[in-house]
Formats: structure tokens, C-alpha cells, sequence
């Protein structure tokens, strides 16, 4: 046998400054981001808006966790993020207790209840994620369904555990302050959100490059092969499970310190598909991914509920759409434009995708118009739509027919467009 | 001295139909063992029934004297049993790198390890740039496994076989649908992977497995009609005779 | 006794409903490997659609017209959605009729409001039927049991005696088979996703009054549904038939049984005190589907008649 010592192979890993730009960087450059958005004075709705970004963005990337790197396709991943939660508050409610009568919880901060929710949603996953992990695929994304139903429904019944219909409510401002944080204010919240969301972040990265993290994309990629390279691709699925639902868990805490109240309606079906469109329009197949996922709809999610009662039935549309044209995501579109930019940067590019955002926008412009006088119509106040000054009133045949004109000129010069580059490709 | 890989009387029915009828089979340590025979005679039933793919119905199969049967695959490929498959096996979304470097995990022990860095694990480094290096796919070791050509493919499905350091291998047609220059090289491949190892391959092309093979086996519905070396294979009547009913054409193959 | 007899009569009625939605569903899985997450929106979709066209035709034009609107309805969404995105795998699939379930709720909701319509028996069948130890019982529930019988006798016609139904049967046991029989493979995916919506949307048609017709009744049946898929064993008919049952029973006995478990506590000599025991048995019935689902996991992993692993 030829000897192969380490100076005779090529080093095929990449090279130091390379591992730094894409591995380090990025984690540096969020970490930045998070210490100069409170120099920016946001106000205290942007504060709230940027809290519950930081806890979506943990509880997205483990739900990726198991969508995107382990290929599993979970209906009930609030389940984890709802056991977490409940466990940061009832600890929370023990730190409470432990203040005025002593005990070990006295001496745990509040700032620390994340680590309690990890352990939670953690010990929740090894449980529920035993009899589910024996299938994959469709059963176990049925499987998941059903597990979420089941809990949802108990969490109604068992009035203790989890505070019926009104859930638990807690007080975050007792116990041992760390880093001279109080929770008081929300500004200090956001410290305690942004340090959580980097470090769950941060770690969940880690987790993608261990053996076990290879292994599961590995899963995802071919489960048979796995069998005979000497892994049980169940087991690899239960451990990535355990871990996913550890930091469901997390987010969980984090969203108890946060809001300091948590109803069963968290762990139920609703919260469940929330996070699994979060991973999938922000690009499954990507770390970022869900992060750009997390911040699009849960800024969609505040402020479009405001505006509009459809925005469930938007969302809805903007999944289906992203699952037909943009199977790669958010994510994947922007990749996909920045290396257009960088490779084939031409006047007919540029035109093209001038024709195509056109169309997008006449698509969009054209069904939101119609949703919106449909709505309005469903209503019966009475009310007028009224975008950008203009006055659509439901009564009239009018704007029906600039809605219907625009969304069928933008589906037509789509059509058109997919024609032509149909015919280019040829 | 066990043999390294033994079959006792090993069948298999699907349902009414009988696959495998009673085949024994005896590999020897550090051997080169080549199962031949017609379309459809059971050879990939056979090689998934060793893996432990699909459990066998009746008979024993024992890898260095151990029983393997009733195992899973993972447990078998612990034992040190590894093979290849017939349709590119690979984890088609990851790197060349990353495919080999999978492979070989198990065998560092490094388990379901999530507190380790992998690309901090030296020796995992040393074993994957070692491989890709023996079969000679160093240069695209950073190319996704889904874009690599047909050939390369086959390649890394071998390298992915051998990286975990087993000491039988089972490769299932290996040459399958290469041409004639990427075929001399998967015969060198093949030659270079099974040193010092115990080799059982399922092989169509007549060149590749007389070249090649200690030891050769016929399969025919099922069951094993005739083993011996190259020569007495080639000099058997009923092999000629059931492999294509035409004497005169496997003569020819074979030469 | 006479509980048991309504429960029986209950049971059996809701066991075939959910039937009619599990073989639809089970035709299109077992034909398409797509497990249609918006199978119970065409449930719902029926409802609706039999409530408009019965306010102009009567319920008994609607009985027809409402399943056929509603296959025209699948196969425009088969046809422009799922064939789309039909080569880019299952879970592609999978999400896009989960997106789909999201879309029509709130479609719904805009064309036919937030609240339960007024989808009402027909009055020809809104008497009593017999009396039964002195409790009425509605005629619209034996016409239910007739339709979803009638259903049932034509759906085994259908897989038995005729040439489509031989290439379902082929394509239950040997899923990529059909493609090799030279069928308009397309066209028949098309039909077949059509024919499980109108299943579907009948179901909703004679189920939409006798339950309620509400834009949250999709997600309220949709996951029980999915439930007997998975312990009927999942792409076996028969299974999804014993399933139905299975649970349309289990339900309505539950609900029927007026006992808590403090009740069955204390006479097992344990503490009825706390959470546990507040907990009536009739309040476990929507809860028991998913506990013969973990059931059914641990101690038969392919469900009831399911031969083959997915």
C-alpha cells in the first residue's frame, strides 16, 4: 500500500481568507448590524417590530433545520417553540416566586430563560420526535399535522400546565439582572433579543458544519446511500429533530421574555405553517435563507394586517407563486440577480428584466386592486378603496375593469415574455 | 481460515416468485470474486440480500464467520462491508469533497458528533484528499456531485464505497454504460480500490471480469451453476452453454 | 342501549363521510404520489357551491351540479399548478396544495363572508324519519347513508368492472406502471385529480348541512382526514374504508359517553383531583383520531392495510 502522508496530499480544503469572507463575515457583519441599529433611535413600534424579527429569525432557521438540511417536511414545528415557551415561563414565574421566598431559581437570571426554552422545546422534540422519526417523507409530514392537533388540543385541557385559553402570564423584570439589564424598557429588550438571535443564529450556523449537520444533508440528499456509508438515517433525522426542536425552543423563551404571556394558540397548526412559508419564501436551500424569510413576513405580517383584511389570502398567493416561479426563494432570487449582474450584464438583460418586472408589477398591481374591491364588495360598509388618492368604489363596473385589464395585461406580456425565452433557449 | 464473505443456502421469494434459489458462496479473504451471469438471473438481489437491503427468506450469510443476516445495512457496513450500486448512489446537492468525506466518517468515529467542527478534523481531511486522490478526482473535488460527468459520477460512487476503509466490498456493475477508454480506467480503479481487500463484483462486460477476477461464479435463475477460476469458467460446458445457449459467442466474449 | 344504537347510526354515517373524503384522497395519492393537503377545501368547496346553486336550482340540481363545479375546479388546478411544479418533486407538490388550502379558506371568506351561510336540509327531507326509543331520527341521515352508500357501490363498479378501473388497481399496487401502459399520462392525472375533488365536494354537498358550512370547516376535518390516510395504511382504499369507520365510530361514541375521568379515577381508587380529572370523555373525541395516529406508529408503522413503505 502506497503510504500517503499529509504532505503528499493536496490540501483540497478552501483556502483561510476564503472560509473567513463566507463563513466569518457574514456572522460579523449581523453582529454589527445589531449594534448600530439602536444608534439609529428607532421608536418603540420599530423596537416591538424588530423584536419579534429576532425571535422569527431563530424560529425559522430551526425550522430550516429540518426542511432545508435534513429534507423533513414538519406541519407542527410550534409545538417545540410552545413547549419552550411555556417552559421559559413558568421559570420566569419561579424566578418571581424565588424572589421573595429564596431557592435555586433566585439566583437565575431572566436574561438566561432562552437556555430553559431550548431545554424545553429539546426534551419536547426527543419525545415527540420518537415515534414520528420512524417514517419520513409524506408520513412524517402527516404525522407532524396530526402530533400538532393533538397538542393544541391538549394544551386546552390541561389548564395548569398550560393556563387555558388565557395562557400564562409572567413578570421579566425580577431576579438577578445580567449585563445590568433590567427588561424593563423595551430598548433593553432588544439587547436581550438581538444577543439571543445572534448567538441561536451563530450556532445554528455551527451546526451545519459538524459531522452530524454534514450527515443530515447527506439525508436530505439520498437516505439509502447513508445506510451504507454506516449511519441509520433515522437516527440522524431523530438527532437533527431533538436539536431543530431545541432551538424552536429557544425562540420560544426568547418570545416569553419578550411578550411575557404565551397561550396555547402558539403551539397550534397556524404558528406551524407561519414558519414553515417564513423557510420556504425566504429559500429553503440556503442558510440565509429563512432569515430574509423571517424579516419579509413579519414585517408583512404587522403591517399589512393593517391595511388589508386579505393579507392571509397575499400570503397565500405569494407561497404558491414563490413554489411555481421561485422554487429557490428569496434567496435564491436575489443570488440569481446578483450573478446577472455580474456575468451577463447587457442592455438586452437589462431590458428583459425590465419586461419581467414590469409584467410582475401589473400582475401584482391588477389582483391586489380586484382582492381588495372584492373584499370591501364581501364587507357591504359601503367602504371605497382608495390607493394613492384614487377613489374605487365596489359599486361600480369601473375599477373591476382596471383591476381585471391590468392583471390580465401583466399575465399576457408574462406569458409572452416565457414565450420568447422559450424560443431563445431553443 | 474463515472466508471473508460466505452464503449458506441463501433464497429469496417475493411473493410467489423465487429469486434466489439456495445459492452458497464462498469469497476468500483478500480475493477478487466475480459474479456473472444473464439478465435477470438475481445477481443485484443477490448483492442487496448480502447488504442487507432486503432480508433474505431462508439461509445463512456470514461475513468474516459472523451472521450478518437480519441485519440493517448500517450495521453491516459497520461490520466492514461497503458496496457500490448499479445507478449513481451520491448525494447528488453536496461537493465531491463532501460526498467522500461522509463516507468516511463512520470509520474515524466520529458518530453523530454535533460539537465538532468537521473541517477541524484533520485526519477526516487526510482520509477524504487521500481518497479523492487514489481515484483521481482531486481537481473537481469542489464541483456539486450532481454536475460531475457519467464517468465521474461511477468514479466517486467507487470512492464513496472504499472511503470508509471496508474490507469486502461489493461493487454492482461498476463499468456499466462507460465506453471503452473510461473502462480501462475503471479496470485500474477497481484494481487499485481492492488491494489488500476482498472484492465481490457483479460485472457485464467479459472483458472487465476475466481481467480482473480470482475467482469467477455463474448465476443463472437464481442459482449458482458453476465457480472456478477464468479458465475453468471459460473451458465449462453448461456455462456455455445456459450463460448464452450460444457456445460459439462466449468463446468469443470471453477471449 | 339506545345510546348505542344512535352512536352506531352516527358513527356509521360520519365514518362513510369521511370515507368519501379518504377515497378521493387515496385515488389521488396512490395515482400521483401527491398527498393533496386542500382535499377538505374542496370538501368545503362543495358545501359552498351546493348552498349558491341550491338557492337558484334547488338542493337537488346542486346534489349533481356542485361535485361536477368542483372537479372542474381540480383539474384547473391541476392542470396549471401542480403539472407546473410536478417535476420539481413531492414536497413541491405538497406545499403548493398546503398554499392552495391557505388560498381558497380565505377566497371563501371574501365571496361567501366570515361567517357560517345558511345551508339548510332540504325541506323534503327535513322530517323524521322513524322513532327510535322515543328519540326522533332525521330522514336527511339516511339519505346521507344512501348517497354515500350509492357512492360506495359505484366507486366498486368502478375499480372492479371497468377498464379505468383496472388501470387505478394497477397503478395502487404498481405506482409507476401506468406510465408504461401508453395512457395520456397528463390526461389522466388530470381526471383523476378532478374525480377525487368531486368525491371530495359531494361529501360537502350532503355533509355541509348536516354539520356546518363555514370557512374554517376544511381545517377542521382536514387533518382527521389525513389521520385515516395514515392508519387505513396509506394508498390502500380498503384501509381508508376500515379507517373511516374505525374513527366515525370511535368519535361519536366518545362524545356520547357523558363520564369523566375523575368519575373513572375514583372508581379505580385513584386521586380524581386536578387537571386529569376534569377531563370528560365526550371532550377527548376530536382528540382521539390523532391518539389512534401515535397509536397505530408505534405498533404498526404502515398503517392498518398498507403494503407498501413510503
Amino acid at each position: 500500500m502506497t503510504d500517503y502522508s499529509v504532505d503528499l496530499v493536496p490540501d483540497l480544503a478552501p483556502s483561510s481568507q476564503y472560509k473567513f469572507a463566507t463563513r466569518v463575515l457574514p456572522l460579523l457583519l449581523m453582529a454589527l448590524l445589531l449594534l448600530v441599529i439602536p444608534l439609529l433611535e428607532p421608536s418603540r413600534t420599530s423596537l416591538s417590530l424588530l423584536n419579534a424579527v429576532g425571535i422569527n429569525i431563530v424560529f425559522a432557521l430551526s425550522y430550516n433545520m429540518l426542511l432545508g438540511q435534513a429534507g423533513m417536511l414538519s406541519f407542527g414545528h410550534a409545538v417545540y417553540f410552545g413547549f419552550g415557551g411555556y417552559a421559559a415561563m413558568h421559570a420566569m414565574n419561579w424566578i418571581e416566586t424565588a424572589s421573595y421566598d429564596g431557592g435555586v431559581w433566585a439566583a437565575f437570571p431572566v436574561f438566561a430563560l432562552p437556555l430553559v426554552g431550548f431545554a424545553g422545546g429539546a426534551a419536547a422534540g426527543a419525545v415527540i420526535g420518537w415515534p414520528s422519526c420512524r417514517r419520513a417523507g409524506v408520513p412524517f409530514a402527516m404525522i407532524s399535522l396530526g402530533l400538532a392537533e393533538l397538542i393544541a388540543a391538549a394544551g386546552l385541557m390541561f389548564v395548569g400546565l398550560f393556563g387555558g385559553e388565557e395562557g400564562i402570564t409572567g413578570d421579566r423584570m425580577n431576579g438577578v439582572e445580567a449585563f445590568g439589564l433590567s427588561l424593563g424598557p423595551i430598548g433593553e429588550v432588544y439587547w436581550f433579543i438581538a444577543f439571543w438571535a445572534f448567538a441561536g443564529t451563530a450556532l445554528m450556523y455551527a451546526f451545519t458544519r459538524t459531522p452530524l449537520g454534514k450527515l443530515a444533508q447527506a439525508v436530505r440528499d439520498n437516505p439509502e446511500r447513508v445506510q451504507f456509508v454506516g449511519y441509520n438515517p433515522n437516527k440522524v433525522r431523530y438527532l437533527v429533530f431533538i436539536a431543530a426542536g431545541g432551538f424552536a425552543g429557544l425562540a420560544g423563551g426568547m418570545s416569553a421574555v419578550n411578550y411575557e404571556i404565551f397561550t396555547p394558540e402558539s403551539l397550534s397548526v397556524i404558528p406551524s405553517g407561519l414558519v414553515l412559508l417564513m423557510a420556504y419564501i425566504g429559500g429553503a436551500r440556503y442558510f440565509a435563507g429563512p432569515i430574509l424569510g423571517a424579516i419579509m413576513l413579519t414585517y408583512m405580517q404587522s403591517n399589512f394586517s393593517d391595511y388589508s383584511e386579505a393579507w392571509l389570502l397575499y400570503l397565500g398567493l405569494l407561497f404558491i407563486g414563490m413554489i411555481m416561479f421561485a422554487p429557490r426563494g428569496l434567496a435564491g432570487l436575489l443570488l440569481s440577480a446578483v450573478s446577472g449582474i455580474q456575468h451577463s450584464l447587457t442592455v438586452k438583460s437589462l431590458l428583459r428584466w425590465g419586461a419581467y418586472c414590469t409584467a410582475g408589477l401589473l400582475v401584482v398591481v391588477g389582483g391586489v386592486t380586484l382582492i381588495e374591491l372584492a373584499v370591501r364588495r364581501s364587507n357591504g360598509f359601503g367602504e371605497v378603496f382608495e390607493p394613492f388618492g384614487l377613489h374605487l368604489s365596489p359599486e361600480q363596473v369601473l375599477p373591476w375593469m382596471y383591476g381585471g385589464v391590468l392583471l390580465a395585461a401583466g399575465v399576457g406580456l408574462l406569458t409572452a415574455l416565457h414565450k420568447v425565452g422559450e424560443g431563445e433557449s431553443k | 481460515m474463515t472466508a471473508a464473505l460466505q452464503l449458506k443456502d441463501v433464497c429469496k421469494s417475493f411473493g410467489p416468485a423465487n429469486v434466489i434459489e439456495g445459492v452458497s458462496l464462498e469469497v476468500k479473504r483478500g480475493e477478487r470474486h466475480a459474479i456473472i451471469g444473464p439478465n435477470g438471473a438475481g445477481k443485484s438481489t443477490l448483492f442487496n440480500l448480502i447488504s442487507g437491503l432486503f432480508p433474505s427468506t431462508s439461509g445463512q450469510i456470514l461475513l468474516s464467520g459472523r451472521q450478518i443476516c437480519g441485519l440493517k445495512p448500517f450495521e453491516i457496513n459497520r461490520l466492514g462491508l461497503s458496496r457500490s450500486f448499479q445507478v449513481s448512489n451520491i448525494f447528488a446537492n453536496m461537493s465531491v469533497r463532501e460526498n467522500v468525506r461522509c463516507a468516511v466518517l463512520w470509520s474515524l468515529g466520529y458518530g453523530h458528533s454535533f460539537w465538532r467542527n468537521i473541517g477541524n478534523l484533520k485526519e477526516v481531511q487526510r482520509k477524504t484528499a487521500e481518497v479523492l486522490d487514489k481515484v483521481g478526482l482531486s481537481d473537481k473535488a469542489d464541483v456539486p456531485a450532481v454536475l460531475l460527468t457519467y464517468a465521474d459520477q461511477r468514479t466517486l460512487e467507487i470512492a464513496i464505497t472504499i472511503a470508509g476503509g471496508a474490507d469486502v466490498i461489493l461493487l454492482d456493475e461498476p463499468t456499466a454504460g462507460m465506453s471503452h477508454s473510461e473502462t480501462n480506467r475503471a479496470i485500474e480503479l477497481i484494481e487499485m480500490a481492492s488491494e489488500g481487500k476482498t472484492l465481490l463484483i457483479v460485472e457485464h462486460d467479459m472483458g472487465v471480469v476475466f481481467g480482473l477476477s480470482d475467482r469467477i461464479s455463474v448465476l443463472v435463475y437464481g442459482e449458482i451453476i458453476a465457480t472456478g477460476t477464468p479458465e475453468e469458467i471459460r473451458g465449462d460446458a453448461r456455462v456455455r452453454e445456459a450463460y448464452l445457449g450460444d457456445e460459439a459467442d462466449f468463446a468469443e466474449v470471453t477471449a | 342501549m339506545e345510546t348505542v344504537v344512535f352512536a352506531l347510526l352516527n358513527g356509521l354515517i360520519y365514518g362513510l363521510l369521511l370515507f368519501m373524503l379518504s377515497s378521493g384522497l387515496t385515488l389521488i395519492f396512490s395515482m400521483m404520489g401527491v398527498l393533496n393537503m386542500a382535499h377538505a377545501s374542496f370538501y368545503m368547496l362543495g358545501a359552498y357551491f351546493a348552498f349558491t346553486l341550491g338557492q337558484s336550482t334547488g338542493f337537488w340540481f346542486a346534489l349533481f351540479l356542485a361535485p361536477i363545479c368542483v372537479g372542474a375546479v381540480g383539474a384547473c388546478v391541476e392542470r396549471w399548478g401542480l403539472r407546473r411544479i410536478h417535476a420539481g418533486g413531492h414536497v413541491g407538490e405538497l406545499l403548493f396544495t398546503f398554499g392552495l388550502a391557505y388560498v381558497i379558506e380565505e377566497l371563501v371568506k371574501i365571496i361567501w363572508g366570515k361567517f357560517a351561510v345558511a345551508y339548510e336540509v332540504p325541506a323534503e327531507l327535513n322530517f323524521s324519519l322513524f322513532e327510535l326509543y322515543g328519540a326522533q331520527y332525521p330522514a336527511y341521515r339516511m339519505f346521507m347513508l344512501l348517497v354515500s352508500i350509492t357512492m360506495l357501490a359505484g366507486l366498486w363498479y368502478l375499480l372492479k368492472r371497468t377498464r379505468i378501473g383496472l388501470i387505478i388497481q394497477a397503478s395502487l399496487t404498481h405506482p409507476h406502471m401506468v406510465s408504461h401502459l401508453g395512457h395520456n399520462v397528463p390526461r389522466i392525472f388530470m381526471l383523476v385529480f378532478a374525480a377525487g375533488c368531486a368525491l371530495a365536494g359531494l361529501s360537502g354537498v350532503i355533509g355541509g348541512n348536516y354539520l356546518v358550512t363555514e370557512p374554517s370547516m376544511a381545517f377542521s376535518i382536514g387533518p382527521i382526514v389525513f389521520v385515516v390516510v395514515v392508519v387505513g395504511g396509506m394508498g390502500s382504499l380498503a384501509g381508508a374504508f376500515v379507517a373511516s369507520l374505525l374513527i366515525g365510530f370511535l368519535q361519536t361514541f366518545a362524545i356520547s359517553i357523558d363520564a369523566n375521568f375523575a368519575e373513572i379515577f375514583s372508581f379505580a381508587g385513584l386521586n380524581p383531583e386536578g387537571d386529569l380529572g376534569r377531563i370528560t370523555i365526550s371532550s377527548l373525541a376530536p382528540m382521539l383520531p390523532f391518539m389512534l395516529l401515535v397509536l397505530m406508529l408505534m405498533l404498526r408503522p404502515r398503517g392498518l392495510m398498507g403494503e407498501r413503505e413510503f
